[in-house]
């Protein structure tokens, strides 16, 4: 299932990158025609299409993505080696911040409907959500780089210290969405038969949420942190160009507009393997707590 | 035998019950926090497309007599102007019309494009459905960015192609949302009545599909204006979207950003207005969201 539609990313994005006018050599200098179609034969790129895809493929079976026609002398897979475990750190930290505080804050919420902590968690939720975080990120420099001096404007030489306001950053929205996810799957858990049954069975309140309720409220959380995590780590585009980080997201914009062919097909492959691989996991976990799954009902 | 009639029609009880379309527009207009925001961006609407009227120039005018002016209400420029001398106010004005219109326009178009996709699929069932809801998978399975540039390029540049592409990552969401409605109503009993009277499969989808679906549809249509209008900055902000001299907030907060260390006039004009027009149309969502499914709440 997941190969098929990895494999279908593969033949779309192959043709379509190739339909779109101009090609990876057809710049702003003038170069003369023999050398365009030497380079060109170098890159294999003069012979029929189809064998070009056969080719591309070939490799694929090798895990060869293919040389990189912006960056001389480099692999494909080389340049997603080198970007991808930053793009990780900063998607793990985020994704992990963004869960618990998003978490705590929706269950709080659910449990004190209307107080204090719901409507500070309500602001909170709203403004993630309106806030682009390319506005966002650009005030956190300011004002926690520039005026109070506290972290790093951006790049990655300070230690734990460049990596803070990236990670808040990145994780902002998805602490706005998880915790709207779970107060709203919280609040109806709550009213949920199973909850009565097991209030009425003289369960306490702390265990009925923390033991029974969770479940319940967690499965849409879950749902949604299969494809966000997966977009988080394979690098977010706007906080690598915001900060000036040497993860993978920058590469999603440069190599598309150099019409970088191979290396456009190894990030396209590398966030939809991703995509696949969390939403199976996802899945997984989602079966395991769901007994209304587990037991095949 | 008339006269009984007549009698039995006036017994129609007096306090007839409120049809739901009426109901949930006075539930929508009790929730005060919704109510602010239709009438804020009503506002925001109004100025940005009479607000530049009322100035003897346009937003590509530059006035060399005062090049990077601060704000200063009671002169020319209320908020000054930018390093070409175009004032910020009108050239913020001016981005509004084209974020607003790409934002409501695309969503419409984006949301019918994935209500009729995903009504025909949920009703077609079967492998038909099978095989639609295939390639909306891989459509998710792309980087979002390389999506657009490609499709952009492909289109051959331009606002029309950038809008083009937008719509076509954005209406996948809504099909698969009304295809799972689609697949439940196919099986109700008044899709089967009208199948037995002889109605084709294109007038059952039409009529009493579709139809049905509105609800949910206008809820999470309200979330895609939103949707649109970020991606339409995000865009711009990279670089990829509305290009200069043409506004757009996306790359008047670029141009903002770019400043930010020495003057931040000119990133918090046009982000306050963004986010204001987000929180607006999100608080529009939820209002629609609790009228409509009273129950969420």
């Amino acid at each position: 299932m997941g190969a098929a539609t990895l494999g279908a990313l593969v033949l779309l994005t192959f043709f379509v990158i190739r339909l779109a006018p101009g090609g990876p050599f057809s710049g702003n200098r003038r170069i003369s025609p023999e050398i365009i179609a030497n380079i060109e034969r170098a890159y294999h790129l003069d012979e029929p299409i189809v064998m070009q895809f056969a080719r591309y493929v070939w490799g694929l079976v090798r895990l060869d993505f293919g040389p990189s026609t912006r960056f001389r002398d480099y692999d494909v897979g080389d340049i997603l080696a080198a970007g991808l475990p930053y793009s990780m750190v900063i998607g793990f930290w985020a994704m992990l911040l963004a869960t618990i505080v998003g978490v705590a804050l929706g269950i709080a919420g659910a449990l004190r409907r209307n107080g204090f902590t719901d409507y500070a968690a309500g602001i909170v939720g709203v403004t993630g959500i309106a806030v682009p975080l390319f506005v966002l990120a650009p005030l956190m420099q300011v004002f926690f780089a520039l005026r109070l001096d506290w972290f790093p404007v951006g790049g990655w030489n300070d230690g734990w210290r460049s990596v803070v306001l990236p990670v808040v950053a990145l994780a902002l929205p998805n602490i706005a969405y998880i915790s709207r996810l779970t107060r709203t799957a919280m609040v109806e858990t709550l009213r949920d038969n199973y909850i009565r049954t097991a209030r009425a069975k003289g369960i306490g309140p702390a265990r009925v949420v923390w033991h029974h309720a969770m479940t319940g409220a967690l499965l849409p959380v879950i749902a949604y942190l299969g494809p966000a995590t997966a977009a988080t780590i394979t690098g977010s585009i706007l906080i690598e160009t915001i900060f000036a980080l040497p993860g993978i997201g920058r590469h999603f914009v440069d190599a598309a507009l150099n019409r970088d062919y191979p290396l456009v097909m190894g990030i396209t492959i590398t966030y939809g393997g991703f995509l696949i691989v969390f939403n199976i996991v996802t899945d997984l976990i989602r079966g395991w707590l769901d007994p209304r799954v587990r037991d095949g009902g | 035998m008339a006269a009984d009639i007549r009698d039995s029609a006036a017994e129609v009880p007096p306090d007839r019950p409120e049809s739901t379309l009426r109901l949930q527009f006075r539930r929508f207009r009790q929730n005060r926090l919704a109510m602010a925001g239709v009438v804020v961006l009503a506002l925001i609407v109004l100025a940005c497309f009479l607000g530049p009227y009322a100035f003897p120039f346009t937003g590509q005018d530059a006035d060399f007599d005062a090049i990077g002016q601060g704000i200063d209400l009671f002169s020319a420029h209320p908020f000054g102007t930018d390093d070409f001398g175009r004032d910020l106010l009108v050239r913020v004005l001016e981005g509004g019309q084209v974020s607003l219109t790409i934002g409501f326009v695309g969503a419409l178009t984006a949301g019918v494009i994935g209500v009729l996709y995903g009504a025909v699929a949920g009703y077609a069932g079967g492998r038909t459905d099978a095989w639609m809801m295939r390639a909306v998978e891989v459509l998710y399975g792309f980087p979002y960015v390389i999506l657009v540039i490609l499709l952009s390029l492909l289109l051959g540049g331009g606002n029309l192609a950038l809008f083009a592409a937008i719509v076509f990552t954005l209406w996948l969401t809504p099909a698969v949302i009304v295809r799972a409605l689609a697949q439940s109503l196919s099986r109700r009993e008044f899709v089967e009545a009208a199948r037995a009277g002889g109605m084709t499969a294109t007038q059952i989808v039409l009529t009493h599909i579709v139809p049905n679906t509105m609800p949910v549809v206008i809820v999470y249509g309200s979330l895609l204006v939103p949707e649109v209008i970020l991606a339409e900055s995000f865009l711009s902000f990279l670089g990829i979207g509305i290009k200069e001299p043409q506004a757009s907030w996306g790359n008047l907060i670029q141009i903002g950003t770019s400043a930010m260390s020495t003057d931040l006039r000119l990133l918090m004009l046009p982000a306050t207005l963004l986010a204001l027009v987000l929180f607006c149309l999100n608080f529009i969502a939820d209002g629609l969201r609790d009228a409509f499914d009273p129950n969420d709440r």
